[in-house]
């Protein structure tokens, strides 16, 4: 278990990682935290000619949220963002605690999860549920990336071979948005089976607003629209959010794997989404005209 | 002897190094010129190996050799095997045996995915691999047993054509009458429960590192092993040298669990290369290979049959036992009789029929891994007796309580032969105080009292409850000696292997109360060859009681000739003497106290005169037991399970154990919560899992899922002593235990916790998809 021969280039500025990005396109990988290259690598299921680690640029390592955006840097570790998260946005505190352990988070960063893309995985999930965007670069500029837009398959995105992903924002919910977070993952720390992160907010008594975003149920973390906007302008009893936890699960198109078939997932992401959504409504304040 | 240690919550002594990141395991051992081994492992469950081309690997930077079967035919003796009917076994039961001889090397043909091909030695790990990466094989595809019933039918291949069959161990065995118990009976409960393939997963995988030295034809082998002897004769036979040529370490190990005490092709091939290219080899087991390569284990099937008379007593024990052993019987009758040894544990049953089929297939080979057998026992028949109280209407608690043999019926004979050879009696325990002990301990009345509120809540909790009965310490002996350097200070070495059990506390606790010496006057050396020159080794709860008991005895050994050559120099009767605390003195009168480090240099010849005794302050031991000797337990688990998702959370763990006398507290506690701890990996997480074509589904920690802390609940331990009638020390084994009933304590609580769905768990890992199907059928 010791990687195949790769050369490994440590640039200390975008500019120059934007120049090894260019030369070597598909035979480079770009290295932050290594929780999940690390592995690829020694296992041998990665073998990139080149390894271009990105730790020796600070500039990417920053965190800031204003006017309801929250800016997330290439090199931000999962345990800062945690932190940040249980006192600023707890569904994304909430999700990351189960997150593999702390070591691994102190290590991982939020944008190589997002860039990594694995569909079980609850950081892609939760950028999808919250409306995220992905700032990408390359020496042909600069684009944003919706996060709807970004994941295109298991381990597969939207970005170029040249690109890297230098920010991540995510648009914090309304406040008195409530929310709700569930996975079912056979250990503490492990890739869910299935899991679903929501929110919604409430205006007179009705539902003005619902997100639903399922994970670890099909190639890539999926929002349940329709689910979403049948929720929409309805009052929330507990019937109209079971039906809408049963629709978003009727779209779904899970894999079988060792630890749980498809039909398991579809009915264990009814099950989750219901409770989802009946702890986001308690979670929500009820704003009145 | 007085007990100023022995049954001390002495802290861990070798804890400090550990803590520190100062341990020294076999990737720690770094020689001069020093090369890396790499393997080829077959990626085919069955092939026939038509050529294995070399060129481009050895023309690959760094390679130093590449070598295959034919390269090392000379060297190319098969593996050793264990497990031979003992004569007392023998008399008693007919085995029908096969044991295929197994290479370090394929030599035409791979029979399961793993196995090794082709090895590379070059300067680096990473070339090794790269230049592993590079060796060509034609492989010819043959057909594949996956499935250990299916390979007993008359279409299956024959992994081994002149065995004639794929049942590699074959027998049936009786005590009693047991078709008239069954005709006699009220009720009869059937069922068949399935044992997951699961295996020991050591945090340190295998390895080894060997020097040859030419200039006196001696080898040097650190191998993270836990018997060093063993792999001494192994390699003492295959290359042809005295055994003091050969020198086996095994330093510390990160966890053996049985995995490392198999003989293994990389103890022979890394010392063959060494010797073959007369530089040091090193090879570490990567993850990956340990997953596909050590030793597998468990995997049974059980169609167990109970009868019962109404009132909850059991009168007849039917089984039909099958056991997957993988590609080659490497254990012989060990894993299949020590189920059928302790299938009726704690039980009084005097009729039973077995028949076991141990089958091979194209698997990674079984061995004993912690529990060896008994878990898989345990899992079927506290499965069948929870789930014939369900069909009694009876409480679990109240049937174990009617058939749970009494105090007062010890010694007590099953009437069999144990899997030594000798009867099979257990010597000393309690087990209806174990039962009442862990019952009271986890609260089991009050739980029952607020299960049915909780259930209508909407909250379903259950408990469940297994017993054991374990032969430990299987003999027949282990090496000991003990010797006083010029200081007075001692060593205690032992062919005892510590792999985490904290020897070097336990037997220093042991050496110390023996000589009369301070505990920190003893350093405790294991599984080192030269330092012994016969020993066994450290599996089969043994430890304690083979190497204990040696180490005792040679230490009272060693202070009789202390004794003697205090007498001489302090001028009294040597019935005067007395030692302790480091001081040989004069009864009565204090004042004559000398350290012993004072004794054992007055006994030095000196220019002027000799010494007051030979200076031979050493003695050795091989203590003999008789049989195994019956440490026993109940553990009781309470779970939580989400209906919703089929989600078991363990809520509590409690144990209620018997290991004899307690030479250490704080060691056999952390002792049984590490096998626990096995244990739930059994009940709800671990398995290996191949595909149709013998394909390894779990071939990392992604896959194959070990429990964390944060799966396991605090373990509560009572405390039962039992003391050995034995040996001298009155101690039991306890290494296996604690992983011995956790699967069927588990699936017993999740049973109870359903028990309005009316589900019954068959097989573990209770995964959440294998629960939640069980629940959705009988969903109102």
């Amino acid at each position: 278990m010791k990687p195949a021969p790769f050369d490994y280039l440590d640039p200390r500025s975008l500019p120059e990682t934007l120049q090894h990005l260019r030369q070597h396109g598909d035979d480079a990988k770009i290295l932050a935290g290594g929780q999940s290259l690390l592995p690829m690598l020694n296992l041998r299921l990665a073998r990139p000619a080149v390894v271009v680690d990105i730790n020796g640029i600070p500039a990417l390592d920053t965190l800031s949220a204003e006017r309801g955006v929250l800016r997330v840097g290439a090199l931000v570790r999962q345990r800062r963002f945690e932190r940040w998260a249980t006192e600023h946005l707890p569904l994304v505190g909430a999700a990351l605690r189960l997150v593999g352990h702390a070591a691994i988070r102190n290590r991982g960063t939020v944008a190589g999860s997002l860039s990594h893309a694995d569909p079980a995985a609850e950081l892609p999930a939760l950028f999808l549920c919250l409306d995220g965007t992905a700032v990408a670069v390359s020496l042909k500029g600069e684009r944003t990336i919706a996060a709807h837009d970004l994941f295109q398959g298991p381990l597969t995105t939207s970005l170029a071979s040249d690109e890297i992903v230098t920010e991540t924002r995510w648009s914090l919910p309304a406040s008195g948005a409530g929310w709700g977070f569930h996975e079912v993952a056979r250990r503490h720390g492990d890739f869910a089976l299935v899991g679903v992160a929501t929110v919604v907010t409430l205006q007179d008594g009705r539902i003005a607003a619902a997100r639903i975003a399922l994970f670890g149920a099909g190639p890539t973390p999926v929002r349940a629209r329709h689910a979403e906007q049948a929720l929409s302008g309805g009052v929330p009893t507990p019937e109209r959010m079971r039906d809408a936890a049963r629709a978003a699960a009727d779209s779904l198109d899970p894999q079988s794997d060792i630890h749980a078939s498809a039909a398991y997932r579809k009915r264990v992401a009814a099950t989750l989404t219901e409770r989802a959504l009946v702890d986001a409504v308690a979670r929500a304040k009820d704003y009145r005209a | 002897m007085g007990a100023k240690y022995f049954g001390a919550a002495v802290k861990r002594r070798e804890d400090p190094r550990f803590l520190r990141g100062e341990g020294r395991f076999v990737d720690d051992v770094k020689l001069a010129g020093m090369l890396h081994a790499a393997f080829l492992r077959s990626p085919h469950a069955h092939a026939r190996v038509r050529a294995i081309r070399t060129d481009a690997a050895r023309s690959m930077p760094g390679v130093v050799a590449v070598f295959t079967f034919h390269d090392l035919e000379r060297w190319m003796k098969p593996l050793p095997l264990f497990g031979a009917v003992p004569p007392g076994l023998a008399a008693a039961i007919r085995f029908d045996i096969h044991q295929a001889p197994q290479y370090a090397l394929c030599r035409d043909r791979a029979v399961y995915v793993g196995e090794i091909a082709a090895m590379v030695v070059a300067d680096s790990r990473a070339r090794a691999e790269d230049a592993v990466d590079r060796i060509e094989v034609d492989w010819e595809p043959l057909p594949v047993l996956v499935d250990m019933r299916a390979a007993v039918g008359s279409s299956a291949p024959i992994l081994y054509p002149d065995w004639g069959t794929n049942v590699a161990v074959g027998f049936t065995h009786g005590i009693g009458n047991v078709d008239r118990a069954f005709a006699g009976a009220d009720v009869v409960m059937s069922e068949t429960f399935h044992v997951q393939r699961y295996v020991g997963m050591p945090i340190e995988g295998r390895g080894a590192v060997a020097a040859w030295d030419r200039r006196d034809g001696s080898l040097t082998t650190w191998n993270s092993t836990q018997v060093s002897h063993f792999v001494q004769q192994g390699l003492a036979g295959l290359l042809g040298l005295p055994h003091h040529k050969i020198r086996v370490i095994a330093p510390d190990l990160g966890g053996g669990f049985g995995t490392k005490a198999s003989g293994y092709a990389e103890d022979v091939l890394v010392p063959i290369a060494a010797i073959a290219l007369d530089r040091p080899v090193k090879w570490v087991e990567d993850r990956r290979e340990h997953m596909m390569a050590a030793a597998h284990a468990r995997h049974q099937i059980h169609e167990i049959e109970l009868a019962a008379t109404r009132d909850g007593t059991i009168v007849g024990l039917r089984d039909r036992i099958w056991l997957d052993l993988g590609a080659y019987n490497v254990w012989g009758i060990v894993l299949p009789y020590n189920t059928v040894a302790h299938l009726i544990g704690p039980h009084r049953i005097r009729d039973m029929r077995v028949e076991f089929k141990a089958v091979v297939t194209n698997k990674t080979p079984n061995a004993p891994y912690r529990g060896a057998g008994r878990p898989e026992a345990v899992f079927a028949m506290d499965r069948a007796v929870d789930c014939l109280a369900r069909q009694l209407g009876m409480d679990p608690a109240e049937i174990r309580r009617r058939n749970y043999i009494r105090a007062d019926e010890l010694p007590y004979d099953l009437g069999m032969p144990y899997r030594d050879g000798n009867p099979l009696v257990y010597d000393s325990g309690d087990f209806p105080a174990a039962l009442e002990a862990a019952l009271e301990a986890a609260g089991y009345a009050e739980f029952r009292r607020q299960q049915a509120g909780l259930r209508a809540r909407g909250v379903y909790r259950g408990i469940g409850i297994s017993g054991y009965v374990e032969g430990t310490a299987i003999g027949p002996f282990e090496g000991a000696t003990v010797k006083l350097d010029l200081s007075g200070k001692v060593q205690v070495a032992t062919g005892a292997v510590n792999s985490g059990q904290g020897h070097e506390t336990s037997f220093a606790q042991v050496a110390a109360d023996a000589l009369g010496v301070p505990l920190d006057w003893i350093t405790v050396v294991g599984g080192d060859t030269a330092a012994v020159p016969f020993g066994v080794g450290t599996f089969a709860s043994r430890s304690a009681v083979t190497a204990g008991n040696s180490i005792a005895d040679a230490a009272s050994q060693v202070r009789e000739k202390l004794v003697k050559a205090a007498a001489t120099l302090l001028e009294a009767s040597p019935a005067d003497i007395d030692i302790e605390d480091g001081q040989a003195f004069v009864r009565g009168a204090p004042g004559s106290a000398v350290p012993l480090g004072r004794v054992v240099q007055a006994s030095i010849p000196t220019f002027a005169k000799p010494g007051v005794a030979s200076p031979d302050f050493e003695a050795s031991a091989y203590h003999h037991v008789p049989t195994v000797t019956y440490a026993s337990a109940v553990h009781v688990a309470e779970v939580e399970v989400d209906v919703g998702t089929g989600h078991v959370k363990l809520r509590r763990y409690v144990v209620a154990h018997d290991c004899g006398k307690v030479i250490n507290p704080m060691i056999v506690e952390g002792q049984v919560h590490g096998g626990v701890a096995q244990g739930v990996g059994g009940a709800l997480f671990e398995e290996m899992v191949y595909d149709e074509e013998g394909q390894l589904l779990t071939g990392t920690f992604m896959d194959y899922l070990v429990p964390t802390a944060m799966e396991l609940p605090s373990i509560e331990t009572v405390h039962l002593e039992y003391p050995s009638p034995r040996n001298p020390l009155g101690v039991k084994g306890l290494g296996e235990g604690g992983a011995i009933s956790p699967p069927a304590a588990i699936a017993n609580a999740i049973d109870d916790a359903l028990a309005p769905f009316g589900v019954r768990v068959t097989e573990t890992p209770a995964s959440p998809a294998k629960i939640l199907a069980l629940i959705e059928p009988a969903r109102p």
